[in-house]
């Protein structure tokens, strides 16, 4: 594997990740390697990044005291607003990073997948900054559930390739775009929207969304003198969950909790890749998957598109099985009725990814309506992003809940 | 020699040997197993064998097959709808397997499903020859490869237009069975012209490899299969086939075109001849 020194870009997580591409692939995965450990380690890369991501994408973003949630649930809460960053989602993080490398490597066309179209539009977004060349692939029924997404993408000068294979959603996305990559790989770089893929894209993606637990960290001990007893975040491919994650690893009295899309229920359908996987390769890793006995990809369900998806990135799956970090899952009732509550106590519109993260916190608290007024310290919650993408879906499907 | 001491990799050596000594390179057509359905499979492989394939590539369904293009991802989803499963393949691949050696092509996670050993146990029973892993690059062959070459069963390495030359020189030292040249960066599919740079990579492998080279990836044609036969040791046949099935009205139908076009195929490469020793 391409290595710089000792700086190298990570390939395995444990037994998991690795490379299970076809070989035409492996050479621009070892360029990418290299690229990466070079430029994250280039003061000049390293400057004109944090110079977009403070002017362009608007960081540092707020962490902010929930007061009205927090009454309720009787703990102190915060909430980590990538919803306020740029195109409304944290996926912009790794969109600026990633288009920035690919200027770098000298790639001029950029390709993606997206679910809920948040990393689409991030992705077209980045491109038309930068000038280059910009291809999104989306399954035909997220082009339906997200819309205005499509939209913007579309505004943003990006050209939409529909998916109509399999269940049309962002399994198929990702696959689509990894054929083009195989075809087009000389010219294109392939900015994947999370951390999953082929090593070097999990370190990669982590190592770009990592900003988000930096500043929250500084942001939180500012705020509480303390750490946070809890960290939680929504786990779909896994990266704000990552990258929300990582800046606490090594605090050890930090709890860390990924909340997947439990769907219709785990007896049902659902995306809760970590907490009813198994082993097994999804688009060129090895990690916790959603298979049957003989090794077929299930197809995902949730709610949400960004969380709709029968994988999870490989490092996810070594903070499961060391214990490190614990992964439940909240059903798509539950993240609808938390994306309705955050807006009437908090005046914000969670996207309904985040909407699960919130969800799980409403659920445990009434699990241990004592223990948790009374437990220790606070909680720090990723608000991965806004809602306006959902709306439309969100509205039809609470009319069901209530009727 | 018996029967029961003759190893996968022997017996693709066999064939290639065979098809050299006649001056003409082996034709490998590949088929996707269980599509539409087991019987019309099972019917279709028995048309390459007598068509006159020296080695059958028998794919294995996956729901997400990353190295395929549209055509095949389409024809395995079908097989998978009407129940193929990689024990029902094998089966079909072994009652053709002593009349032509089988090469199962099956992705990673499957392999991973039944667990290495298992896996290469199967390929055993079914007589199957030898194997392609198109996700599995040399860096993560490990166990898989491990236990396939106990049993004698080759794993079949890729190289791509795209490999560096130090990396090639490394996977066609290691190469068992054949290596299976990519050839272009395009996924399957079926191409208009022969690409630039085919017959020098196909060159380079021939030299540092100690085991033949075959060439896939969007042969359409005959007059392409000789073309690209002239050069190479062997030439697999996918997506056209692939497509004359889907395309077929009915089972009879695709029994017919698949074994025409195998048969115009291979006439067509021994009338071309080879331009390489
Ligand atoms: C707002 C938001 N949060 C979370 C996700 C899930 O992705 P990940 O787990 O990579 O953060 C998405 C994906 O589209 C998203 O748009």
């Amino acid at each position: 594997m391409a290595a710089v020194g000792e700086r190298a870009v990570e390939g395995r997580f444990g037994p998991y990740g690795g490379r299970y591409v076809p070989e035409v692939l492996v050479p621009a995965l070892d360029q990418l390697s290299v690229a990466w450990a070079e430029a994250r380690d280039d003061p000049e890369f390293r400057g004109r990044l944090d110079e977009l991501l403070r002017d362009f994408v608007g960081r540092p973003t707020p962490l902010y005291r929930a007061e009205r949630l927090g009454h309720l649930l009787g703990r102190r809460i915060y909430l980590k607003r990538e919803d306020l960053a740029h195109t409304g989602a944290h996926k912009i993080n790794n969109a600026v990073g990633q288009a920035l490398l690919a200027c770098r490597m000298g790639k001029r066309r950029v390709i993606a997948e997206t679910g809920a179209g948040q990393h689409g539009v991030a992705v077209a977004t980045a491109c038309a900054l930068l000038g280059l060349e910009c291809v999104v692939y989306m399954g035909v029924e997220d082009m339906r559930r997200q819309a205005p997404n499509v939209e913007r993408m579309r505004l943003l000068g990006a050209a939409l390739a529909p998916v109509e294979a399999g269940a049309q959603t962002l399994k198929e996305a990702v696959s689509a775009a990894i054929r083009d990559w195989v075809t087009n790989v000389r010219t294109t770089h392939y900015i994947i929207g999370s951390a999953v893929g082929p090593a070097p894209y999990p370190a990669l993606v982590r190592d770009l969304q990592r900003v988000i637990g930096d500043e929250a960290r500084e942001q939180a001990l500012a705020a509480e003198g303390t750490l946070p007893a809890r960290v939680i975040a929504c786990v779909g491919g896994g990266s704000n969950a990552i990258g929300t994650f990582y800046a606490f690893i090594e605090d050890r009295g930090v709890e860390l909790i990924g909340v997947e899309a439990g769907g219709e229920g785990l007896d049902g359908r659902h995306g809760a890749s970590l907490v009813a996987g198994r082993p097994g390769v999804l688009h060129g890793a090895l990690s916790s998957v959603l298979a049957d006995d003989q090794g077929q990809i299930l197809e995902a369900h949730s709610i949400s598109a960004g969380l709709d998806y029968p994988g999870v990135g490989p490092e996810h799956a070594q903070l499961r099985d060391s214990g490190r970090a614990r992964y439940e899952a909240v059903t798509d009732a539950d993240a609808l009725r938390a994306f309705r509550e955050l807006a009437r106590l908090e005046g914000i519109l969670p996207a309904l990814e985040p909407s699960h993260a919130i969800a799980w916190l409403l659920n445990s608290a009434e699990a241990s309506a004592q223990a948790a007024a009374s437990a220790e310290g606070y909680d720090l919650v990723c608000l991965s992003g806004r809602g306006d993408k959902d709306l439309a879906e969100a509205l039809a499907a609470l009319g069901d809940l209530d009727d | 020699m018996t029967e029961a001491t003759v190893t996968g990799g022997e017996r693709v050596a066999a064939a290639f040997a065979a098809a050299r000594d006649e001056g003409r390179a082996a034709l490998m057509p590949y088929m996707v197993g269980g599509f539409p359905d087991a019987r019309t499979s099972a019917a279709i492989a028995g048309a390459y064998a007598e068509s006159g394939a020296d080695l059958v590539e028998l794919g294995i369904p996956f729901s997400d097959p990353l190295a395929d293009g549209p055509v095949i991802h389409a024809a395995a989803t079908r097989a998978l709808a009407a129940g193929a499963t990689l024990d029902s393949v094998l089966a079909i691949g072994e009652r053709i397997a002593s009349a032509v050696p089988v090469v199962p092509m099956v992705y990673a996670n499957m392999i991973l499903a039944r667990g290495p050993g298992r896996f290469a146990q199967l390929l055993v029973e079914a007589g199957a020859a030898a194997a392609i892993v198109p996700d599995l690059p040399l860096d993560e062959a490990g166990e898989i490869g491990a236990e396939l070459h106990a049993v004698g069963i080759p794993l079949v390495p890729l190289v791509a237009p795209t490999t560096p030359a130090e990396r090639r020189r490394e996977i066609c030292r290691r190469a068992e069975g054949f290596v299976y040249v990519v050839s272009d960066t395009r996924v399957t599919g079926e191409r208009d012209e022969l690409p630039d740079g085919l017959a020098e990579l196909v060159g380079a492998v021939r030299g540092e490899a100690p085991v033949p080279a075959a060439v896939g990836f969007g042969i359409g044609t005959p007059d392409q299969a000789a073309a690209v036969g002239r050069i190479a040791d062997g030439v697999i046949v996918g997506t056209r086939l692939v497509r004359a099935v889907a395309e077929a009205d009915g089972g009879d139908a695709a029994v017919g075109a698949v074994g025409g076009f195998i048969h115009a195929a291979r006439a067509s490469m021994a009338e071309a001849g080879r331009a390489v020793g």
